[in-house]
C-alpha cells in the first residue's frame, strides 16, 4: 500500500486539535509547554466544552498562552492566576475555568494566591508546568530550583543553607482540604503523554461536581535555561528532575 | 510494506527532535536541509510506518498528522 493510499481522511489518526490557534508557538524547540498546551487543548475539545471555557493566562513563558488557546482567556496580574480564576469562576459557575502557570508564578510570586484558592476549594482546574527555573526572564532560580542545580542567579549550585530548600508546593497544596485532585504528570515520553492526558482530563470532570480544586503539576524541561539540547534536558529530567519531585496522584478524594 | 503515514507541516516544526526517540521503527529523522526559520526540520527517511502516533503526541508543536490503513 503506498503513501497516497493511506493518507485519506478516513484513516486519519491523529491530527492538530482545532482549539488550539494556528498560530506559531513562541516556546523554544522541545519545550513541554507546547505538549502541555495541545493536552488541555485536546481535553477541552474531547469533551466540547470550547464554548462553555475560560483559561487564565499567567506570566512567564507562557503570559501569550491566550494566543493559542482558541478558548476565552484572560490574562492575570503576575501570580495571580487562581484569584482571577475564582472570580470568574464564581461569577460563570456553570463555565470550565482553568488557570496556567509556571512555577516562578504559581509557587513564587503567587504563592499566596495559590494555597489560599486551593484552601478555599474553589471548584477550579489549576494546570501548573514546573521547570525549576525562572525561563522567561533568562534562567534565574526558582523556588523550585534543585538543590546544587545550577542557574544564572546560582551560577556553583543551589546552596540550601543560603539559598533554601527547593519547594515541593504540589505536596503542601495536598494537605489543604480545599483540593480534591492533586497529581503530578510529565509530558516528555508518548506514555506519559497519554497518562497525563487522562489527568488533565479527570482535574476538568471534576469541575461538573464541584468538588474543589483541581492540581495538575507537569514537571517539564527549559532546555534553554538548563542549557541543553531538547533530548538531553528531557534526560536530565528523568535524572535528576523526577528523583526529588515523582510522578503519580497525590491526592484524589472520593 | 507501510500500514502508516505521517504529513508533516516542515514550516512549524523546530526540529527539536524530540519525536525522533519516540518512534519504535525508526522511520523519521531531521533533514539536512532548513525551513524558513532555520530549523532542521523533521523528514521521512522510511516507509516503515505503523502509524502508532507516537511522534505527534509527544512533538510540543503540534506538527504531525497521522494516518494510518484499517
Amino acid at each position: 500500500m503506498n503513501r497516497e493510499d493511506i493518507i485519506k481522511p478516513e484513516n486519519l489518526v491523529y491530527r492538530r486539535t482545532p482549539v488550539l490557534t494556528e498560530n506559531i508557538m513562541h516556546y523554544c524547540p522541545g519545550c513541554g509547554h507546547g505538549t502541555a498546551h495541545r493536552l488541555v487543548a485536546e481535553v477541552i475539545e474531547e469533551m466540547g466544552i470550547q464554548e462553555k471555557t475560560i483559561g487564565i493566562a499567567p506570566v512567564g513563558c507562557s503570559v501569550l498562552a491566550y494566543n493559542y488557546f482558541e478558548v476565552d482567556m484572560q490574562e492575570a496580574a503576575h501570580g495571580r492566576a487562581p484569584a482571577l480564576a475564582t472570580a470568574v469562576k464564581r461569577l460563570k459557575p456553570d463555565f470550565f475555568v482553568f488557570s496556567y502557570q509556571g512555577d516562578g508564578d504559581l509557587a513564587a510570586i503567587g504563592t499566596g494566591e495559590t494555597i489560599h484558592a486551593c484552601n478555599r476549594g474553589e471548584n477550579i482546574t489549576m494546570i501548573f508546568i514546573n521547570n525549576g527555573i525562572y525561563g522567561m526572564t533568562g534562567g534565574q532560580m526558582a523556588p523550585t530550583t534543585l538543590e546544587d542545580m545550577k542557574t544564572s542567579t546560582s551560577p556553583y549550585g543551589r546552596e540550601v543553607q543560603s539559598m533554601g530548600n527547593p519547594l515541593k508546593i504540589t505536596e503542601l497544596l495536598a494537605q489543604l482540604p480545599g483540593t480534591c485532585y492533586v497529581t503530578r504528570q510529565a509530558v516528555y515520553t508518548p506514555a506519559l503523554v497519554r497518562k497525563c492526558k487522562r489527568a488533565i482530563r479527570q482535574a476538568f470532570e471534576n469541575q461538573k461536581e464541584n468538588k474543589g480544586v483541581s492540581f495538575v503539576e507537569i514537571v517539564s524541561n527549559c532546555n534553554s535555561g538548563w542549557k541543553m539540547t531538547p533530548t538531553a534536558s528531557n534526560q536530565w529530567l528523568e535524572d535528576n528532575m523526577l528523583p526529588f519531585y515523582p510522578l503519580g496522584d497525590i491526592k484524589v478524594s472520593k | 510494506m507501510a500500514k502508516g503515514a505521517i504529513v508533516i507541516d516542515i514550516e512549524r516544526c523546530k526540529g527539536c527532535g524530540v519525536c525522533i526517540p519516540a518512534c519504535p521503527n525508526k522511520v523519521i529523522a531531521l533533514a539536512k536541509k532548513v525551513n524558513k526559520k532555520g530549523y532542521n526540520y523533521l523528514e521521512v527517511q522510511n516507509d516503515n510506518c505503523i502509524g502508532c502516533a507516537n511522534c505527534a503526541i509527544v512533538c510540543p508543536d503540534g506538527v504531525i498528522t497521522v494516518y494510518r490503513a484499517k
